[in-house]
């Protein structure tokens, strides 16, 4: 359709940061519902969600198709963990060691797996996760596969109290801004040309004269740091370190995420990562097989609706897309309040379901009734 | 310095299994001159190239570029000493506009890139070279159009923009005029003949009306064999090269 560019991510970025500011709200709402389980979901959104937009720089718009990402969680994680272990608890020492270690950890990987292409690169960054994973699971001086609790949050002294849940949240929240941000001034700067000409036709690159290995290696880097730092938050938000958050469904987890929301957008990764993981925490409410819903939603996006949610709010398929969801969500609303009775969810997503069909054809009629 | 060849190719070798595609091919390449490379399809053209920008490493033999022994180094770090080319295929950035193509292939000149906060499209240093360079192929106008949405013709102009951009010493075209209609051939070559003296050139050309109007000298390759390098006029008279290349008996005189 003919929506002008910048309309169609004018859109995306007004629904974007709508989003954020709901976002904002989650703790207000958890106080005034009395529902505490709400601000746990929702950090562990926000974490999940900046750990997304790290991966983003180097799948969406370094097309570096990275699965061994939740290495570098890991690697935040267990920075933290280890040295609260050994009663290390200032942030001082905590958060420089942990951003480092996921630096070091990712200029490594970087540098073993950026010299392949494709699947081959897919591979070999997925072996060398799989490597923290099992090297994690063989520490048994912090837990081995049981994983290790951390008995202190980390300490920021008299600046913020990581043990006060909310502060905790805005903290996470205030980083997930922070990192779109970034990522929005670093794309459109002179490194991120290279790093989105790179992965629109590396030989190209190379013939205009631009050595690309080191690029997407700093790229990789940068990406790693971040989502280190994720882990490190992570890590504080659940009180404990174990094996299974480097494991390389996480990491597959993540590519969802950021498939699903909208590879190489700037509020794809955003998008989904809560519409993954609220999916997630709603759908597995009803049945324990809610892979089996899940699953063929993720086919019917990448089938339908190309460039990820943040690509349908740009076209005609926004209403409908945002029809379904707030169908979906009003359904379930319906749910928790009337129990088991499905006649009237079923009812009121069938009516939502016809009335967005009805409205899109409406327009697609109106459409086609204008050319002559 | 007037004298000097800006490229000495020497005895370079290249084989692809038992295929011999580069057989000891010595070249000379003049400062100013346009030079042209015809062969039958098959001939190793495109190979020789690709030894010449360094995708591809010979098995014998040495490339010099103003002096310097350069048949070991790496394709960008040849583009920084002046080297350009422009591909058979169209090798652009799709997802760009044509402007920001142009903008990359400045930008790679223009020093490192690790500069991660400005924004690189409101760049004065960067966006002035760019829209001169499309202006001297003729797509100053479509700058801001995404380059998938561009014609073949523009394709082709927006390659030499591109290489024309990172101020090459010696550009190598491989086939400039690769599908283009007449109208669009002719203006190429009208664009290509304004280059003429201020930068060297190299040209793979199937189109001979081109080559024959553009070429200060030939060099006809065969089966990997340079098997002949002359002017025009000579090369047109050669009867090794009619026999060869042609495929005409030579006139009995």
């Amino acid at each position: 359709m003919s929506v002008p560019a910048s309309l169609r991510s004018s859109v995306s970025t007004a629904v974007a940061l709508l989003l954020l500011a709901a976002l904002a709200l989650v703790p207000l709402a958890a106080e005034v519902f009395e529902d505490p389980f709400l601000l746990t979901l929702f950090t562990r959104i926000v974490i999940l969600a900046l750990a997304a937009v790290s991966l983003n720089l180097i799948l969406g718009y370094g097309g570096l198709v990275s699965f061994g990402h939740a290495a570098f969680i890991g690697v935040g994680g267990y920075s933290i963990g280890i040295l609260a272990k050994h009663g290390m608890y200032a942030a001082w020492i905590q958060w420089p060691v942990a951003l480092l270690m996921s630096a070091l950890f990712s200029l490594l990987i970087g540098l073993l797996s950026l010299r392949t292409r494709g699947i081959f690169f897919i591979m070999i960054t997925l072996a060398l996760s799989q490597l923290v994973y099992y090297l994690a699971n063989g520490a048994y001086a912090y837990g081995g596969d049981d994983g290790l609790t951390i008995l202190k949050r980390t300490d920021f002294g008299g600046l913020i109290n990581l043990s006060h849940r909310p502060s905790f949240y805005y903290l996470c929240w205030a980083l997930l801004v922070l990192s779109l941000f970034l990522t929005h001034r670093l794309v459109n700067s002179r490194f991120g040309m290279v790093l989105r000409g790179a992965k629109s036709n590396d030989r190209r690159m190379a013939a205009i004269g631009f050595p690309v290995l080191r690029y997407r290696l700093t790229a990789f880097v940068i990406a790693g740091t971040v989502c280190g730092l994720a882990g490190a938050l992570l890590a504080t938000h659940t009180d404990f370190i174990s094996p299974a958050m480097i494991h390389w469904t996480r990491s597959g987890d993540m590519i969802v995420m950021v498939v699903l929301g909208g590879m190489g957008s700037l509020f794809g990764p955003l998008f989904g990562a809560v519409s993954f993981l609220a999916l997630e925490e709603i759908l597995s409410s009803y049945t324990e097989y809610w892979k089996l819903v899940f699953g063929p939603l993720l086919v019917l996006v990448v089938l339908f609706a190309r460039g990820g949610i943040d690509g349908a709010l740009g076209r005609g398929h926004g209403g409908i897309l945002l029809g379904i969801i707030g169908g979906f969500f009003l359904l379930h609303g319906v749910h928790l309040v009337y129990g088991d009775d499905w006649a009237i969810p079923g009812a009121l997503l069938l009516g939502c379901v016809a009335l967005v069909g009805l409205v899109h054809w409406l327009r697609r009629h109106a459409k086609s009734g204008d050319k002559p | 310095m007037s004298g000097q060849p800006v490229l000495r190719v020497r005895e370079l070798v290249k084989r692809f299994g038992g295929l011999l595609a580069t057989d000891s091919v010595s070249l000379d390449i003049l400062p100013g001159e346009v030079h042209a490379i015809i062969g039958p399809n098959g001939a190793g053209k495109t190979t020789l190239i690709g030894q010449l920008i360094g995708e591809l490493k010979p098995d014998a033999g040495s490339v010099e570029f103003l002096g310097r022994d350069i048949t070991a180094l790496p394709v960008h770090a040849r583009s920084h000493l002046g080297l350009a080319r422009s591909f058979q295929i169209t090798s652009i950035f799709l997802d760009f506009t044509a402007l920001e193509n142009v903008v990359l292939a400045v930008q790679a000149h223009d020093g490192h890139s690790f500069r991660f906060w400005q924004k690189a499209m409101d760049d004065a240093a960067l966006l002035q070279p760019a829209r001169a360079a499309l202006e001297q192929v003729g797509l100053g106008h479509r700058a801001d159009i995404p380059a998938n949405a561009l014609s073949h013709g523009e394709h082709r102009q927006l390659e030499l923009a591109m290489a024309l951009a990172t101020k090459p010493q010696l550009l190598l075209l491989d086939e400039p005029m690769a599908g283009m209609g007449p109208e669009d051939s002719a203006r190429m070559v009208e664009m290509l003949r304004g280059l003429k003296g201020k930068v060297s050139i190299l040209l793979i050309e199937h189109d001979m009306e081109a080559v024959f109007a553009l070429a200060d000298r030939i060099t006809v390759l065969v089966y990997g064999r340079a098997i002949a390098t002359d002017t025009p006029d000579a090369i047109r008279r050669n009867p090794q090269v009619r026999q060869a290349y042609l495929g005409e008996e030579a006139p009995v005189a």
